[in-house]
């Protein structure tokens, strides 16, 4: 099980390195639904619309000067990178240039991709066979950034691995919110801990994780009401529900996942910083970045907050959740219209 | 709202301070500044750019201003282009003159129609008109339920025909039902979608093409950065819409969407939504001149006062009056009567943004908490009637009882004690004031900081 999935990453990886990945992509394509051709085609919005400016500002001939860079600048604010972000990440690619002494502006986009690279880091993928039993993953997020509907992708993503999922309905507040889940569990075969509407969320989450131990779970994911993070109260109540795992089960949460909205801006930050001090976060999953114009706000969350981007969600179908590949993602973004994967 | 772009601008305004006139130096330093917090706060990059513009060549126009310094000279003639880049006049919902209302919701996945919805179901109900909502999203598991249950808390009627019927033919039939119901006004609550998606955009034109709706409104999540002038623009092109709903207003939204969405499409907003609670405070109707004064920091006093209006019924005015009159002074009863109308006016924090001038308040960061309006009616609510009407009964033992009845502490009871002692004295001061009703009203605003107020009460005491 183990082996196939570090053979079916090893294989998007070798899609993504850019030259010789012309015969290793169709190959992982006809098995996985094509992993790289997918994101691609689902970050063709964000190439399309600004990454390609970029090709077109790269061109052989044209010099690097400062226009260039501030024009640069402007295409990635753009796309939700962010003045910060964008400044620091202009800073190292103008003393990349200057140290290897480049002068033409066909040469900028390698430094580029190295520099973006540079800033997301390492890969940390999401434990696919968890070490721990029950394995516990808590998921949080502002209103409607898609925290449900990543539960159901990632409990279905678990089963197809074989594991005993449960389902911690701690979203009591919102209508009809247990029912969304409910249906997303039947779909993935998980089975789902309910407390009622208006029920404690946090006595809903101490019953599950006690379930997810009697019934041996393989993996509890506990679902929480989306709250905006300058509501003090309700991220203290976050706070409690983090608590409260712990208490029930030793080294709960193992996992701390905020759920961000890709076509939101800048705010995702703050929201980052405000969800981390509630219950410190250990991964990030940005949705909807199939519809978004703007893939930037993945750097500027790992770049500003140290969080690193573990899955993207590039579409509706319930296989369109994905372990972040950086490398992918940046050959995605700077793919031109005619590169053949 | 809109926090750190007004502490971006208030930061540069500050700057220009001391500065003799207005030159071609400061003012474009200013604008650098300007154009940085725009752009952080994901104000669209061509609007940004277009906006610095203007207001450069208005400040170096050197329009006469007589003797206003360059600081004011310059927020004036930005708050002027902020109301005018949110389209200078508030536009309304229009009402159909004839026949059933209806209403379009459309946008992305998670912006907030179904809340909004109920939102405007209630709104229309305030009004006295006969809402019914209709469930058309059939894609999003328990969709309709949500709705179903959202009616239930408005006493809005939910037309519904399961997930198996084409939204189109449900839009179609439910206004049919309105029509043979006697309901004046349909809500149609659609699937979220992406701008991108050209089937179920479809869908849309096929929904409009067949209920032929009075308003098609646009709902936005005012957090969204860059992309939020493309979805608008998408959504507009597709459907023509008639104007945008933006939601989560509470979420600090930096208010990129707020600046950018009018100027790049021309369709106005409509309304704002805050709060995940559905009460009909929580759905404002849009100013532009009211927002922008609210993002330069000077409050915005109009919609406080008719907020404050919309939870206070004339009888509890005169009520009040009557007791102001009599000399007598308030009670706990009026206190909880207040605390009820407090927490009718809407989220809190969102009140106190409100508040004009509020950065320049010697109390700094003024956040309200909730739970201390929690606290206050549970302790108010653990004594007897006699003690509600007469606060001197409150001795140490009964205190204690309350404290515990309550789960507060006796000091808490005690501070609670002292406000509303406080609240009286002030309105002794004041009884000739015009407005009695606002008296009492700011009087119960929670104390912002337990801590600036205390020793001042020391003081008071030993004084005494």
């Amino acid at each position: 099980m183990l082996k196939n999935l570090l053979k079916r990453r090893d294989k998007s990886r070798a899609a993504a390195e850019g030259g010789d990945s012309s015969q290793a992509a169709p190959e992982s394509g006809a098995q996985q639904g094509g992993w790289f051709q997918r994101l691609k085609s689902s970050l063709a919005k964000t190439r399309k619309q600004l990454f390609s400016r970029l090709s077109g500002l790269l061109q052989i001939g044209r010099k690097i000067d400062e226009e260039l860079m501030e024009e640069i600048e402007e295409i990635l604010i753009q796309s939700d990178v962010g003045v910060e972000t964008t400044l620091r990440l202009m800073d190292n690619v103008r003393a990349a240039v200057k140290a290897k002494g480049l002068g033409d502006a066909s040469e900028l986009e390698s430094v580029l991709k190295a520099e973006i690279l540079n800033l997301l880091g390492e890969d940390t993928p999401l434990a696919c066979v968890p070490a721990e039993s029950p394995y516990t993953i808590l998921v949080l997020g502002v209103n409607g950034a898609g925290k449900t509907t990543t539960i159901g992708k990632l409990a279905s993503r678990f089963r197809s691995e074989g594991q005993h999922v449960i389902v911690a309905a701690g979203d009591t507040f919102r209508a009809a919110a247990e029912d969304q889940l409910a249906i997303w569990c039947e779909r993935a075969g998980a089975e789902l801990i309910r407390g009622g509407e208006q029920a404690e969320p946090a006595s809903v989450v101490f019953d599950a994780v006690h379930a997810a131990q009697h019934r041996d779970a393989d993996v509890l994911i506990v679902d929480t009401a989306g709250r905006l993070h300058t509501k003090k109260p309700l991220m203290d109540e976050l706070a409690k529900i983090g608590r409260v795992m712990g208490r029930a089960h030793e080294g709960a949460p193992h996992e701390v996942l905020l759920v961000i909205d890709g076509t939101v801006g800048q705010n995702a930050l703050i929201q980052a910083k405000v969800f981390n001090e509630a219950v410190p976060i250990t991964g990030v999953a940005v949705t909807k970045l199939d519809g978004t114009a703007k893939g930037g706000i993945v750097i500027a969350v790992k770049a500003e907050i140290g969080a690193p981007v573990k899955l993207i969600g590039i579409g509706e179908r319930l296989d369109d959740l994905r372990d972040f590949a950086a490398a992918d993602f940046v050959a995605a973004l700077f793919a031109s219209e005619g590169t053949e994967t | 709202m809109f926090e750190s772009l007004n502490e971006r601008l208030q930061s540069t305004f500050k700057k220009l301070r001391g500065q003799g006139k207005l030159t071609e130096s400061n003012i474009s330093d200013s604008l650098r500044e300007v154009r940085r917090a725009f752009l952080e706060a994901d104000v669209n990059y061509k609007v940004t750019r277009d906006f610095i513009e203007r207001i450069k060549t208005r400040a170096l126009g050197q329009e006469v201003m007589g003797s206003l310094t360059p600081e004011l000279q310059i927020a004036r003639i930005i708050g002027e282009e902020l109301t005018q880049l949110m389209g200078a006049e508030a536009e309304k919902i229009r009402i159909a003159p004839s026949g059933p209302t209806v209403v379009m919701l459309v946008g992305l996945q998670g912006a907030g129609k179904t809340t909004v919805a109920a939102k405007l179901a209630l709104k229309f109900r305030k009004e006295g008109r006969t809402p019914l909502l209709v469930a058309a999203d059939v894609y999003r598991p328990a969709a309709i339920r949500q709705l179903q249950i959202l009616g239930e808390q408005t006493e809005t009627p939910v037309f519904s025909m399961g997930t198996d019927v084409s939204p189109v033919k449900i839009a179609k039939a439910s206004v049919t039902e309105a029509l043979a119901h006697g309901q004046n006004c349909v809500i149609v609550d659609t699937a979220g979608r992406l701008h991108i998606n050209e089937e179920l955009m479809g869908e849309l034109r096929g929904i409009k093409d067949a209920v032929n709706p009075t308003e098609i409104l646009l709902v936005v999540d005012a957090m969204t950065g860059q992309d939020a002038v493309n979805v608008a623009e998408n959504f507009n092109n597709d459907l023509d819409i008639d104007g945008v709903i933006l939601t989560k207003m509470d979420g600090d939204a930096r208010g990129g969407a707020a600046l950018s969405i009018r100027h790049i499409t021309d369709k106005p907003i409509k309304f704002i939504s805050i709060g995940e609670k559905i009460e009909a405070a929580a759905l404002e109707e849009f100013y532009p001149e009211r927002m922008s004064s609210r993002i330069l920091g000077q409050g915005d006093f109009q919609t406080l006062i008719e907020k404050a209006e919309d939870v206070f019924s004339e009888d509890q005015a005169r009520e009040l009056e009557r007791k102001l009159s009599e000399n007598k002074g308030l009670d706990f009863n009026d206190f909880l009567t207040q605390l009820e109308q407090i927490r009718n006016m809407g989220p809190l924090d969102q009140l106190v943004d409100l508040i004009p001038f509020k950065n320049q308040l010697p109390v700094k960061n003024l956040k309200p908490d909730e739970s201390h309006l929690n606290y206050a009616k549970a302790a108010i609510q653990s004594m007897t009637p006699e003690e509600r009407r007469d606060p001197t009964l409150l001795d140490r033992s009964r205190k204690l009882r309350i404290a515990k009845g309550s789960g507060t502490t006796v000091n808490q009871i005690n501070t609670l004690v002292n406000q509303l002692r406080m609240m009286n004295r002030m309105l002794n001061q004041q009884t000739a004031m015009a407005m009695p009703q606002m008296g009492p009203k700011l009087g119960a605003l929670p104390r912002p900081k337990r801590k600036a107020k205390k020793p001042r009460r020391r003081k008071r005491r030993k004084s005494r």
